[in-house]
């Protein structure tokens, strides 16, 4: 995925490659600029073309590449089998339009029903998402909500074709950490329900703990790690995930040391580094990681679902550092 | 870092804020306007800011945090109550003398997008606070200053006369954090300075701002809604709901044995970035959303969505803050002093 910019072609996605299964939950986690908002809505066909060129790849929903659908085919896809929720609930919603007309607008369109049908259904939406008053509430306008209520609307949307796969982009970001667990509930509950198989791009490790059973972190374009959402969190391969976690202050309040920060800035992606993006910022980074880019392969006697790419063995850096660290410990 | 526990312990208070309240007017009519309300954004706060330690001030959004920071810096009218600081009550000082006072008290916006001017220089904003308050006027001896300290706040002197959109989100960040600096204040209000910033940026700015305060003796005020975060910096914590502190306590008590339901339902709610403590996490949900500070609740304020409400909550006028524990206050009818 590139964008042809006049300052340049910003290389946005650069061969990102996964596989989901049915009722799959995948947290993606990465900065802001690291491709992970752009890789989704490449798949969706929401990037406006130009400036935004998808130059390869392929995405296979059900045995059908999405990227060569027409799209008249694809806005059969989109809402109906794959459903999306955007980060801001202020801006993603129309304001002219009432919540109902919104909300019934696939309905019609995808499922067929009519006005009738489809206001009942609407209402049984708004009661799943927990908005008090769901009847009454389908003719208001979008400013008479609140911002959880607003993203729980966006939400009723999304799940409204009942989709196979729902992609949801920093759904909660904008949400106050109350309303955030209200919505993680209920969407932990509803895909209990329905079986559905969700991608959950935030930048919030705590969010990704709670919610996926795959984690995978993208930086730079790149996916540098994936793997059980477990196995991952105890045994990182790849160092920019080490050091995302352990840049956040311990949870406990146990341990108030110095935070372990990560030197330096993203690369600017319209001139993307010889070898491994992240290398400039890594201490663990060999000579081989500014020169060639590691790929994404299997890790060394883990998890056989974990994958790395990684020159440098993260394991027994971190291994040594810990006999070292005991060395002085002892003197 | 050790936390200071010298901080909690003295009574040296630099600054003192007493039942401070900020009300906006609601203004109604087409031609002739009159005041038909009033959004309580702070209502009724006081507080003590202990020289040298870092007071958090959290709660979600609208409950009047970045207000109550904005009415100490007298950036706003505040509509009632004093806010003393080193002795003196700031509050009806005249803009001269407020001028003056500005010196020792400065803010770091949460947006360093907004927050810059975009047609200035990295310099000139740094150098302005200098300006208005005529320090430094010798230029090469300005110069010398800007430059060391935006080393301080780990920028390169040589992007001395770039502009803001040069810079990435944290290196902005840095550059608020000079400009706050350029005076020599004892007091600085952070006003959600890491909220902008990514999570690897974060840790950058967070550990610049503890060094800073170790260096200089700094006193801060933490505006912030992210809690790991708070817990991290802050020796203090205040919990705001709808205008009012509802707990204040030592960081560690606050956070290991919360009193307010409020703060029990706050803290719950925060993902915890680890897959296997997250699995047996209780949670308390909290129905609902925050009322509107225009139309409070009758009763205590957190009544509507508070989980272990009775008849008492609804009826009574808001509780007080009490002490409970030594240094450990609280706003709840559930809770009785020990």
């Amino acid at each position: 995925m590139r964008f042809y910019t006049q300052e340049g072609i910003v290389y946005a996605v650069n061969d990102v490659s996964y596989t989901l299964k049915e009722g799959e939950t995948l947290g993606i986690v990465g900065e802001s600029g690291s491709g992970k908002s752009v890789h989704a809505l490449a798949m969706m066909g929401l990037i406006p073309q130009p400036p935004g060129k998808v130059e390869s790849g392929e995405v296979i929903f059900e045995g059908r590449d999405l990227l060569k659908l027409s799209n008249e085919q694809m806005r059969l896809v989109r809402g109906k089998e794959i459903a999306m929720i955007f980060q801001d609930p202020m801006t993603s919603l129309n304001p002219v339009l009432t919540i109902g007309t919104q909300l019934t607008e696939s309905l019609k369109l995808h499922l067929g029903m009519n006005q009738s049908q489809a206001n009942k259904r609407a209402t049984e939406l708004l009661d799943l998402v927990g908005i008090p008053d769901a009847g009454k509430r389908l003719k208001d306008y979008p400013h008479q909500f609140s911002g959880g209520m607003r993203q729980r609307v966006m939400i009723a949307i999304g799940l409204s074709c009942n989709p196979k796969l729902l992609i949801a982009d920093e759904p909660t970001t904008a949400l106050d950490v109350t309303i955030q667990a209200q919505i993680l509930e209920l969407v932990k509950q509803l895909k209990r329900e329905f079986n559905m198989a969700m991608i959950w791009i935030t930048h919030d490790l705590g969010v990704v703990a709670e919610l996926a059973d795959t984690i995978q972190v993208m930086y730079a374009g790149r996916v540098v790690e994936r793997g059980p959402t477990k196995v991952v969190f105890q045994d990182p391969r790849n160092a920019y995930t080490l050091g995302l976690m352990r840049s956040l202050p311990d949870h406990t309040g146990k341990q108030r040391n110095r935070l372990t920060q990560i030197e330096g800035a993203p690369p600017d992606m319209r001139i993307p580094p010889k070898g491994d993006a992240f290398a400039v910022r890594n201490r663990y980074a060999t000579e081989r990681c500014f020169e060639e880019q590691p790929p994404l392969l299997p890790v060394r006697d883990g998890h056989p679902d974990h994958y790395a790419a990684a020159w440098y063995d993260l394991r027994a850096e971190l291994a040594k550092e810990r006999a070292a660290a005991e060395a002085e410990g002892v003197k | 870092m050790e936390k200071k526990p010298s901080a909690a312990r003295n009574n040296d208070v630099i600054l003192s804020v007493r039942n401070l309240k900020k009300h906006f007017p609601i203004n109604a009519g087409f031609i002739i306007q009159r005041q038909v309300g009033a959004v309580r954004a702070v209502d009724g706060v006081s507080f003590d800011v202990i020289r040298g330690e870092t007071l958090g001030l959290v709660g979600e959004s609208g409950c009047g945090k970045s207000t109550t920071g904005r009415t100490i810096l007298q950036l706003y009218k505040p509509t009632a109550g004093e806010v003393i600081f080193e002795g003196q009550d700031i509050s009806h000082l005249s803009p001269a003398a407020m001028r003056q006072m500005r010196k020792q008290m400065q803010i770091i916006f949460q947006d360093p997008f907004a927050s810059l001017n975009p047609r200035m220089t990295v310099g000139s904003i740094i150098s302005e606070p200098l300006q208005i308050h005529g320090l430094y006027p010798d230029k090469k001896e300005r110069q010398g200053y800007i430059e060391e300290l935006m080393r301080k706040v780990g920028l390169n002197p040589y992007f001395i006369n770039r502009y803001p959109h040069e810079f990435s989100g944290g290196q902005r960040q840095r550059i608020g954090i000079a400009r706050a600096l350029a005076l020599k204040p004892k007091f600085i209000v952070c006003d959600e300075p890491i909220s902008a910033l990514d999570v690897s940026i974060q840790a950058q700015v967070v550990n610049l701002l503890e060094d800073l305060q170790s260096e200089l003796g700094l006193t801060y005020l933490f505006i912030a809604h992210d809690l790991s975060m708070v817990r991290h910096i802050c020796d203090r914590v205040a919990v705001m709901y709808l205008g009012k502190i509802v707990e204040l306590g030592p960081t560690d008590e606050v956070y290991d044995n919360p009193l307010h339901p409020y703060t029990q339902a706050l803290l719950s709610a925060v993902p915890v970035p680890d897959p296997a403590s997250e699995e047996k996490r209780r949670r308390i949900i909290i129905s609902g959303d925050l009322p509107s500070p225009a139309n409070p609740p009758r009763g205590c304020n957190f009544s509507t969505r508070c989980p272990v409400a009775f008849d008492l909550c609804r009826q009574e006028p808001d509780p007080e803050l009490i002490e409970v524990t030594p240094g450990h206050f609280a706003a709840c009818h559930r809770v009785t002093p020990v």
